[in-house]
């Protein structure tokens, strides 16, 4: 678990510096998920650096796309690309794009950072499983603000209804969106009972602790008949005091000097 | 006159056919099963058939996902919903990756009628022709539409194919070949070139044996393949003919007309004159009502083409 926690931290302070060096980005919303990403990427997900498309691997879609720093660097670390290109992103005619792109960047699986399209997206992958008696799983992170998209609730009716018990959603939920939180801007809320009328099981972790984060989504794999959301009750700018629960930090680079605030913050936390 | 035959009946003919020898095919649709005839898949062929219910956006989105694990899937609806209600998840999830995913879009033009401006897709090709990497294809008879079925099913990546409500006479022989990026001259002429698409085909044809009672060599051109389109065919036709006019059930805006402008425009302008809606909405009316509104009719294209002749 110490592993873990340190690699989170490198995962935080990668995303920090990428941001910093593109001069624009999302930190808020990609530093609530580290954990989320970490543990499927390092314990959770089969999957193969060195072949990014093996037919078995296990799927992860980053619905709310603009995140993906976090994915980035846990790709990277991983082995899928090398770590010079964290250092490029969004730079024009480099391969990591501001939202993901299925065909710039080794690793990723999806074209989203429109919101309200990945659930669908992985129902689609959940269903060519199905089909093909695969047994590989496929994972999706939605944001809490995302929700507000009719989108997503049409997906959620067709995994219900197809049964798609190798698909485990997980929000983010970390309570704010651009405007402010969201609950006042479009209020989502009860979550749990919405999920479960959906036709969902719903699991509900601190998302920043690794040993709830590992215990649902192994929970999950033993769901039959239904797929599983695990609500993950997370901190928007999390590890850096002065972005968390701050909107102003959805969508805003950090300057240098607090780049060096957040680094040391993020290495003693 | 030819034997008149539904394209979207074709269509659910051939995916039945192509389903039955490729185990990669699927085929989805948003409860217009009916409509689009994907029913007669759903019932050949269950297992592959998905309905994703009054969701367009979660069809083409889902569609997405199945594509990027290797199916060929045909998503159908009617064409108003399948580029506009859905041109996100199109445009982001489907084209942006280039997945293997068909259109197949039925009840397109002011030719669906009574429905009204709700269900009259009148700027589908221009909402799909503007995405790169995306190929639009409209057909204009039963058999070409088997042919292009046939074809976007063994080409890899995006196809937005456009249908109509309503039967339309056969032009081709049934084991036509399609031809992706070219144009069909159905008529050979040196006077003026009249460029159409789908039901404006045989309106065409028939404005030509007009136009040639009264003295006027006509070449008609049917341009199935709006994107790519046949730029030989039009440059062509700019050097060996005196005017272009393009026939198309759609917004003159992005659409054919503006397909062929471009063309012309860049080679060697010849007058080119447009029929099709005219920056209106549709509206409710029998289809051979609104087409007499709109112009879109053999009569218009003859007065069209002897006024441009005047030029």
């Amino acid at each position: 678990m110490d592993d873990l926690k340190q690699i989170a931290r490198e995962t935080r302070k990668d995303i920090i510096q990428m941001i910093e060096l593109a001069g624009s980005g999302h930190p808020g919303g990609s530093l609530s998920c580290v954990e989320i990403i970490v543990a499927l990427y390092y314990k959770i997900m089969r999957h193969n650096p060195k072949n990014p498309k093996w037919p078995e691997r296990d799927r992860f879609i980053l619905s709310k796309g603009h995140a993906v720093p976090t994915l980035y660097s846990v790709l990277s670390r991983k082995g899928y690309f090398p770590r010079e290109w964290l250092w490029k992103l969004r730079k024009a005619g480099n391969p990591l794009q501001g939202h993901p792109h299925l065909l710039s960047t080794p690793g990723i699986e999806a074209s989203t950072g429109s919101l309200g399209q990945g659930l669908s997206i992985a129902n689609g992958m959940a269903l060519a499983g199905k089909l093909d008696n695969k047994d590989y799983r496929v994972y999706a992170i939605i944001g809490d603000g995302e929700i507000g998209e009719g989108a997503i609730w049409e997906a959620s009716m067709s995994s219900k209804r197809y049964k798609l018990d190798n698909l485990c959603a997980i929000l983010d939920h970390n309570g704010l969106q651009i405007d402010g939180s969201i609950q006042e801007i479009k209020d989502p809320y009860p979550l749990k009972p919405k999920w479960e009328a959906f036709g969902w099981e719903v699991l509900e972790v601190n998302g920043h602790n690794f040993d709830e984060l590992l215990t649902a989504f192994s929970e999950a794999k033993n769901i039959k008949n239904k797929p599983t959301m695990i609500i993950a009750n997370t901190v928007k700018g999390k590890g850096v005091s002065f972005m968390e629960n701050d909107i102003l930090w959805h969508g805003k680079a950090p300057n240098h000097e607090q780049v060096e605030q957040a680094l040391k913050e993020i290495e003693n936390g | 006159m030819a034997e008149l035959k539904s394209l979207r009946d074709t269509y659910g003919e051939t995916i039945v056919e192509l389903g039955k020898s490729n185990p990669n095919i699927i085929v989805m649709d948003a409860d217009l099963s009916f409509s689009t005839r994907t029913h007669h898949f759903k019932e050949a062929i269950p297992d592959r058939f998905f309905n994703l219910g009054v969701a367009e956006a979660d069809m083409m989105g889902t569609a997405a996902g199945l594509a990027s694990c290797g199916k060929t899937v045909f998503a159908s609806t009617f064409a108003v919903f399948a580029t506009g209600r859905a041109w996100d998840q199109v445009r982001l999830g489907i084209v942006y990756s280039k997945l293997n995913v068909k259109i197949v879009a039925s009840h397109s033009g002011i030719e669906v009628g009574e429905d009204g401006y709700s269900h009259q897709a009148i700027e589908d090709i221009a909402l799909m022709r503007v995405l790169p990497a995306m190929r639009v294809i409209v057909p204009c008879c039963a058999n070409q539409t088997r042919a292009v079925i046939r074809f976007v099913a063994r080409e890899q990546g995006p196809f937005y194919v456009r249908l109509i409500k309503h039967s339309l006479p056969m032009l081709y022989p049934e084991n036509m070949e399609f031809k992706l990026g070219q144009a069909t001259m159905l008529k050979e002429g040196k006077d003026i070139t009249i460029g159409a698409i789908g039901s404006m085909v045989p309106r065409t044809l028939e404005a030509h044996e007009i136009l040639k009672t009264k003295g006027i060599n006509a070449r008609v051109i049917d341009f199935a393949s709006v994107k790519p389109i046949d730029e030989t065919a039009i440059k062509q036709a700019c050097d060996e003919t005196r005017g272009f006019i393009t026939c198309e059930d759609h917004t003159t805006a992005g659409g054919l007309g503006d397909a062929v402008s471009q063309v012309i425009l860049a080679h060697h302008p010849i007058p080119h004159l447009r029929i099709g809606i005219q920056g209106t909405f549709g509206e409710s009316g029998a289809s051979q009502d609104l087409y007499e509104k709109h112009g879109l009719t053999a009569n218009h294209i003859v007065e069209k083409a002897e006024k441009l002749l005047k030029y």
